[in-house]
């Protein structure tokens, strides 16, 4: 008889692992490498320039570019958003088919075959991290082929957002404890493709992980806080050391 | 004026029976009118369920539009019925009885029409059932309670059964008398209906008691749809739908767009079926009074909801009320609600030759309805185009024309299915127009007689 691996329960993983990020804003430079790695691991259709113009777009992350102070004093920043995996996400309890919950490792999940398409998700999320996918998706005959077998191309009608490239999760968490799992052992396409390493993803249940120790970290927060959502994506403030 | 001609019971059957037994010209014409549009709206629909959303002016982060808009209209719409038939029967105002079929019939397809909005704007319509019903069994998924959508269902479906009820009650003894007056297959399918009605006193007995029971059943209802229905709303996170005062605000809004559809409805009935002996200018004067009210209530609450959102100072809340009310194409649109469902019309009631002229009333009515479709459409709009304090994802709505047909595809619909069930049921109660006219009696006031209800002798 083959050797059957214990099937975990639920509270064991999620005393295990809590998936989080920590985007440092100090580091980001705009220059889209997320934008584009995600894309390509996740079987984002292709935005044109027209699905812009129409705000159509399916982004699961998008780097937004924003003016801080007066001319001339004035100061182009960038911040790189995504889902934010909220602890106390709003999106959650609207939906009224279970397309998107919680799971036990921290992760905002969106299962796209109970999607209905109400979009009440979307007009909840206070950081436009979903998207609608409005037309069914089509990719260039030549651009077939690079699809990830591992993620779902999504039809229309439904919702869609960051999943921290989950099927990446899966794949290296497969039946293993914590200890298992060394801290930067895997990443989502972003973080791997970012070029400053802006961006850090790690386990939070895990002390010694990077992102953990840069919880203490004075610059940290979190992104419309007043909200209540309580989200598992940090942000790292950029501050001028030379007097800006 | 107050001096009526009274009916005999065999003149009141014969005017109301009008269109039942026989088919007019104009009937037929109508019929395939707005057949032809309602089945041109069903083709648009299935094109777009075949094309997909994108064929509507749907954008991020503006993900509901003229449909929810117009989900949210007929609830309102449907209001009218529980006002009518169950407030004024159990606070037994005389002037409802011509009104109350109309009222509750349109009460009925008003929330057929709210019904396919939800189905129309979903991204996959045809995976619903799962929303709806909780027939994934093996699976063990359920619907989430938690959500709104999942309360709206509920809400309407209960109002529909019990407004369905509450139409069928009443309708049991003028079944019996086009029965009577039917022959062949007509007569078994209306004598089925009738469930053997032979107007003894028991039976009407019976009749009576359930009437007042389901009035007092659908009261609850008078309070909850609506309230449901704006805590789609209230429930989520976006600025200027997060307030308290939604309910009371939408419920009280629903009844004043309810009741002035009803208002339009008596007066295009009266024309059409010439009723002129049924509908006289005072049940309009009556509805006009109850109108000013409603409106007056109405107003209080949404200058209650402006408040709120001033008095926290909360930027976001005052940004997407700057948007509503100073920023065209906007600002234009809300001048129109203000003027078209509050100051013209109130401002008109307020005189009496106003309320007793069917023109007018009739026109007035009609700005009501319009008004409080932009009302919707400034309520839901607006505050998603503003959602976050970051500028980068503020977007704006323009509706396609594939939105405009649709919406104009439910009103014909709704004014279809009026149109069908009047050609097999009678649109006035026959029964309570005799039982009016059983309690009816001058009264001698001075010099002139009056006419008064007696209920006691």
């Amino acid at each position: 008889m083959a050797t059957q691996t214990k099937p975990q329960s639920a509270t064991d993983r999620s005393e295990a692992f809590k998936w989080s990020m920590v985007i440092d804003l100090d580091r980001c430079t705009g220059c889209e490498a997320c934008v584009v790695a995600c894309q390509s691991e996740n079987n984002v259709p292709i935005n044109e320039e027209s699905a812009f113009i129409e705000g159509r777009a399916i982004q699961w992350i998008r780097v937004e570019r924003y003016w801080e102070g007066e001319w001339p004093d004035i100061k182009a920043r960038f911040i790189p958003v995504l889902c934010q995996h909220c602890e106390n996400a709003p999106c959650e309890p609207v939906c009224p088919v279970y397309a998107t919950y919680h799971n036990t490792e921290g992760l905002n999940v969106q299962v796209y075959n109970r999607c209905v398409g109400t979009r009440y998700c979307g007009n909840n999320c206070p950081y436009h991290a979903r998207s609608f996918n409005y037309w069914e998706p089509v990719w260039p005959e030549d651009l077939r082929n690079q699809l990830n077998p591992d993620v779902t191309v999504r039809s229309r009608g439904v919702m869609e957002k960051c999943s921290m490239c989950v099927q990446r999760i899966r794949r290296s968490t497969r039946s293993k404890t914590p200890n298992d799992v060394p801290d930067g052992s895997f990443d989502p396409a972003c973080v791997q493709a970012c070029p400053t390493s802006a961006m850090t993803f790690g386990n939070l249940n895990n002390p010694d992980s990077k992102v953990s120790k840069l919880q203490d970290d004075e610059r940290k927060y979190h992104v419309f806080e007043h909200l209540g959502t309580a989200p598992t994506v940090m942000y790292l403030k950029q501050v001028d050391t030379h007097g800006a | 004026m107050y001096y009526r001609r009274t009916l005999t019971e065999a003149q009141i059957n014969q005017q109301l029976l009008g269109t039942v037994l026989t088919t007019p010209l104009w009937w037929i014409v109508l019929f395939s009118i707005l057949g032809i549009v309602v089945a041109g709206t069903v083709g648009v629909v299935g094109w777009m369920f075949n094309q997909g959303l994108g064929v509507t002016g749907l954008r991020q982060p503006v993900f509901w539009g003229f449909f929810i808009t117009n989900f949210i209209f007929w609830v309102g719409i449907s209001h009218a019925g529980v006002m009518i038939s169950a407030i004024l029967r159990l606070s037994q105002a005389e002037w409802r009885r011509p009104m109350v079929r109309a009222a509750e019939t349109m009460t009925v397809f008003a929330l057929m029409a709210s019904l396919t909005m939800p189905l129309v704007h979903a991204g996959r319509p045809w995976r619903i059932f799962y929303w709806v019903f909780p027939y994934d069994w093996a699976r063990g998924i359920w619907p989430d309670v938690r959500s709104p959508l999942v309360w709206d269902p509920i809400a309407i479906t209960t109002y529909l059964t019990s407004s369905i009820l509450f139409v069928y009650t009443a309708l049991i003894p003028d079944l019996a008398i086009i029965r009577d007056r039917s022959t062949g297959w007509r007569k078994s399918v209306y004598g089925v209906l009738a469930l053997g009605w032979h107007g003894n006193p028991r039976q009407w007995k019976i009749q009576g008691f359930a009437g007042i029971l389901l009035s007092a059943l659908i009261l609850p209802v008078f309070v909850s749809v609506h309230s449901i229905v704006s805590w789609d709303f209230s429930v989520s996170l976006v600025p200027s739908w997060h307030v308290t005062i939604f309910a009371p605000y939408f419920v009280i809004g629903a009844v004043l767009s309810g009741v002035s559809a009803v208002v339009t409805l008596m007066i295009v009935m009266r024309k059409l079926y010439k009723l002129e002996n049924f509908i006289w200018e005072e049940h309009i004067d009556a509805l006009a009074r109850l109108l000013i009210v409603v409106a007056m209530a109405w107003m209080f609450l949404f200058w209650l909801d402006l408040v709120f959102a001033l008095w926290l100072k909360e930027e976001q809340e005052i940004t997407v009320w700057n948007l509503r009310m100073f920023e065209p194409p906007w600002s234009w649109l809300f001048f129109i609600f203000f003027m078209f469902s509050y100051v013209i019309p109130v401002s008109l009631w307020m005189f009496r030759s106003v309320r007793r002229s069917f023109t007018w009333m009739l026109w007035t009515s009609l700005l009501v309805n319009v008004g409080m479709f932009l009302e919707r459409f400034l309520i839901i709009v607006p505050a998603l185009m503003r959602k976050g304090p970051q500028t980068f994802t503020y977007a704006t709505y323009r509706p396609s024309p594939v939105e405009f047909i649709i919406i104009f595809g439910t009103i014909a619909l709704v004014c279809f299915l009026l149109l069908v069930f009047s050609k097999f049921f009678p649109l006035i109660p026959l029964w309570e127009e005799k039982e009016g006219q059983l309690l009816m009696d001058e009264v001698k006031v001075g010099n002139v007689y009056v006419p008064a209800m007696v209920k006691e002798h």
